[in-house]
């Protein structure tokens, strides 16, 4: 069982939650959360369906505000109020649903909100770097001039995460972005996640896939039913450690405190 | 692979179209993937002008064409705020009654207060921006669909135009005021419309071969000298025929010249800009658009504002052609033509598709059914049903290729 603050402590954080909740109406989707990331470090958060990471997301990307906690980012308490604020900090985002225009080109797509020369849009310029981020990403794109809605699952969340590599992102936040990528581009993308890493970003990475969280991700923190259920070094856990944190299995020092407490019942049916 | 294939060309599954059989076969594809462009409008207007013509020898002359683009000009200005507010999934029912309104606040300063002409004409077009931002408040603040807010706005600004005309009900503008000259006289004399011709001709040359310069050093794919030249060209003969054809009569008005002026504008901000952009963007799928950072309220402001600004300038005109702010300006079937235009035009109801040229061909269209059903003298009851019944089909039209599009994948 690792701490809260992983190793990389002797540099600052780039990004400190602390107790943060959110809740829809009346389900809770997060209580309590806290999550630290550094520079140059990838965090897998992991969890079951509908344990919080989307909306743990969100609340990061400026897509709805949390009800209560601290967000700390670059040594500065912030409020993310909006998207525009989120990428302002200097966090990049793709999301589960990708959110992507289909009736927008490629080109479009990866530049949108921020476009080379507003008053007289610089296609070629754009149309470039294009090719040259969907090349770092091994992408196979036919042409970057085609609407966004004819492109198959997997090429679509590789604009997606083109995208976020745009600008000069701090933080980039993944959530489920190898869901349909086949093998070879799989591979790619976990591939780029380390070239983040090395490049000194942060990396927040969703996946379901314990195999990808076991091969780039430096820490695991798992969230269940929206609540921290421990974090790990990945250098020093297990995969089934990890596994039964996800599930609620109680061979974890959270669980084993929580089995001790009257709600356990709740904690148990989902 | 060779490093001489431009770097948009080098998937190997793509098919590279080349010459004019290339062009021709990406078009059908296109078309046929449910792209109709605006194809559609073309057709139309070879039927319309068939049929019409067919029936009536004088559908086609010269005079008739020449009064037809000037009669259409006043509501294919208001048309093409239509499409503006369409393009972001939004309507505007009220731009009748803002032109209205427009016409009659001209009148009033510029004929009973003796105003300068100059000032009469910013304080109307500025009327309308007012509303629009007024439009654009209620929409982002209090959430009411802009379907319901204009339907109120129809209502009401025909009430304020009733109110500023006050009892006489009519104001007649001089027939030796600019405006009135500007809506029934002024007509681009044939050398300076040739003049005008080879201009755009040269201007898309020089453009498309700066275009080319700049993709073939950034290594991507560039379009032929040839089909440079041939597209300018033929553009070129297109208009030279129209303007010599036209001259036979009056010619070309300057009313309409500012209209298309006007459309290449539109076109421009539309395709070339961020904000044009992002107008695509918030009409294609706003909750993408909002998370991109889009400031997706100031996108739905500004388009209300245009629209209501060029409906504004559409009053102004249409009252310089009728020579007089009357109650019935902006009236009738104004306000149903402008949403009929921008959507033969091609531009979709559901947001996120079309073009400023809409509107110049959708008005044409009804511009012309509506000539070709008064040459014949038939009156309004049957030129309302034939309209509606265009729009009925330019609007399965879009639905239909919507679903085309789905289902070649295309969204
Ligand atoms: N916009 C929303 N409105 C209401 N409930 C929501 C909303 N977004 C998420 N939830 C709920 O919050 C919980 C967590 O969802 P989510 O963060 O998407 O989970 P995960 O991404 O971990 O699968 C779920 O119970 C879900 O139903
Ligand atoms: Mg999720």
């Amino acid at each position: 069982m690792a701490t809260l603050t992983g190793e990389g402590a002797s540099a600052a954080p780039v990004l400190t939650l602390r107790g943060i909740s959110k809740h829809f109406g009346a389900v809770s989707a997060l209580t309590d959360v806290d999550l630290q990331v550094f520079p140059g470090e990838v965090v897998a958060l992991v969890g079951d369906n509908g344990a919080g990471k989307s909306t743990l997301v969100k609340i990061l990307a400026g897509v709805h505000p949390h009800d209560s906690g601290t967000m700390i980012f670059d040594s500065q308490e912030v409020i993310v109020r909006s998207p525009t604020e989120s990428i302002d900090l200097g966090i990049a985002t793709v999301f589960q649903d990708l959110a992507l225009c289909d009736n927008l080109d490629v080109v479009g797509n990866l530049f949108l909100g921020q476009e080379l020369r507003p008053i007289r849009l610089d296609e070629v310029a754009m149309e470039v770097k294009a090719w040259e981020l969907l090349r770092q990403l091994s992408a196979k794109i036919p042409s970057v001039r085609t609407l966004v809605a004819s492109l198959s699952g997997g090429q679509r969340q590789t604009v997606a995460i083109a995208r976020s590599l745009l600008g000069s992102p701090k933080l980039i936040l993944l959530d489920e972005p190898t869901a349909a990528l086949g093998v070879a581009q799989t591979a790619e993308v976990l591939n780029l996640i380390e070239r983040l890493r090395e490049n000194g970003l942060a990396v927040i990475l969703i996946t379901h896939n314990m195999d990808d969280v076991l091969a780039v991700a430096d820490r695991v923190a798992v969230l269940r039913l929206g609540k921290n259920n421990g974090v790990f070094n990945v250098a020093d856990a297990s995969k089934e450690s990890i596994i039964a944190a996800i599930t609620g299995a109680t061979d974890n020092v959270v669980s084993q405190r929580e089995a001790t407490r009257p709600i356990k019942v709740e904690t148990r049916s989902k | 692979m060779s490093t001489l294939t431009p770097t948009d060309h080098q998937d190997e599954r793509l098919r590279i179209d080349k010459g004019f059989s290339g062009m021709l076969k990406a078009s059908v594809d296109r078309i046929r993937g449910g792209d109709l462009g605006l194809l559609p409008v073309f057709i139309g207007l070879v039927v319309i002008s068939i049929i019409f013509q067919s029936l009536n020898p004088f559908f086609l002359s010269s005079a008739n064409l020449s009064n037809m683009l000037m009669e259409a000009t006043p509501v294919g200005i208001l048309a093409l705020g239509i499409v503006m507010v369409l393009l972001v999934g939004e309507i505007d029912l009220s731009v009748g009654s803002v032109s209205g309104l427009s016409a009659a606040i001209f009148g009033i300063n510029f004929v009973d207060n003796g105003w300068p002409l100059a000032l009469a004409i910013v304080t109307a077009i500025a009327s309308g921006s007012i509303i629009g931002w007024v439009f654009g408040q209620i929409y982002n603040r209090v959430g009411v669909p802009s379907f319901v807010i204009t339907l109120a706005g129809l209502l009401g600004f025909l009430g304020l135009q009733l109110f500023v005309l006050g009892p006489k009900g009519t104001i007649n503008i001089p027939f030796d005021s600019p405006l009135v000259w500007f809506g029934q006289l002024a007509f681009v004399p044939t050398p300076v419309a040739y003049a005008l011709v080879s201009f755009v001709v040269v201007l898309q040359i020089v453009l498309g071969l700066s275009r080319s310069r700049s993709r073939k050093i950034a290594g991507l794919s560039v379009e032929s000298l040839t089909a440079i030249v041939a597209k300018a060209l033929g553009l070129g003969i297109l208009l030279g025929f129209a303007v010599w054809y036209l001259g036979l009569a009056r010619g070309i008005g300057w009313m309409f010249v500012l209209f298309v002026l006007l459309a290449v504008i539109g076109n421009y901000a539309l395709t070339r800009t961020q904000w044009g952009r992002s107008v695509f963007a918030v009409g294609g799928n706003r909750e993408a658009a909002r998370r991109a950072g889009i400031n997706v309220r100031r996108v739905y402001t500004s388009t209300f504002i245009i629209t209501s600004t060029l409906a504004a300038v559409g009053g102004l005109l249409a009252a310089g052609r009728l020579a007089a702010s009357a109650q019935s300006s902006g009236g009738g079937d104004v306000n149903l033509n402008a949403i009929a235009a921008a959507v033969i035009g091609g531009t979709s109801l559901f947001g996120g598709r079309g073009s400023a040229f809409a509107a110049v061909l959708g008005i044409i269209v009804i511009q012309a059914i509506s000539s070709g059903l008064t040459l014949m003298n038939l009156d309004s009851s049957i030129r309302y049903m034939v309209t509606g019944a265009v729009v009925l089909i330019a609007v399965s039209l879009d639905a239909f290729a919507r679903k085309s599009r789905s289902s070649h994948g295309r969204g």
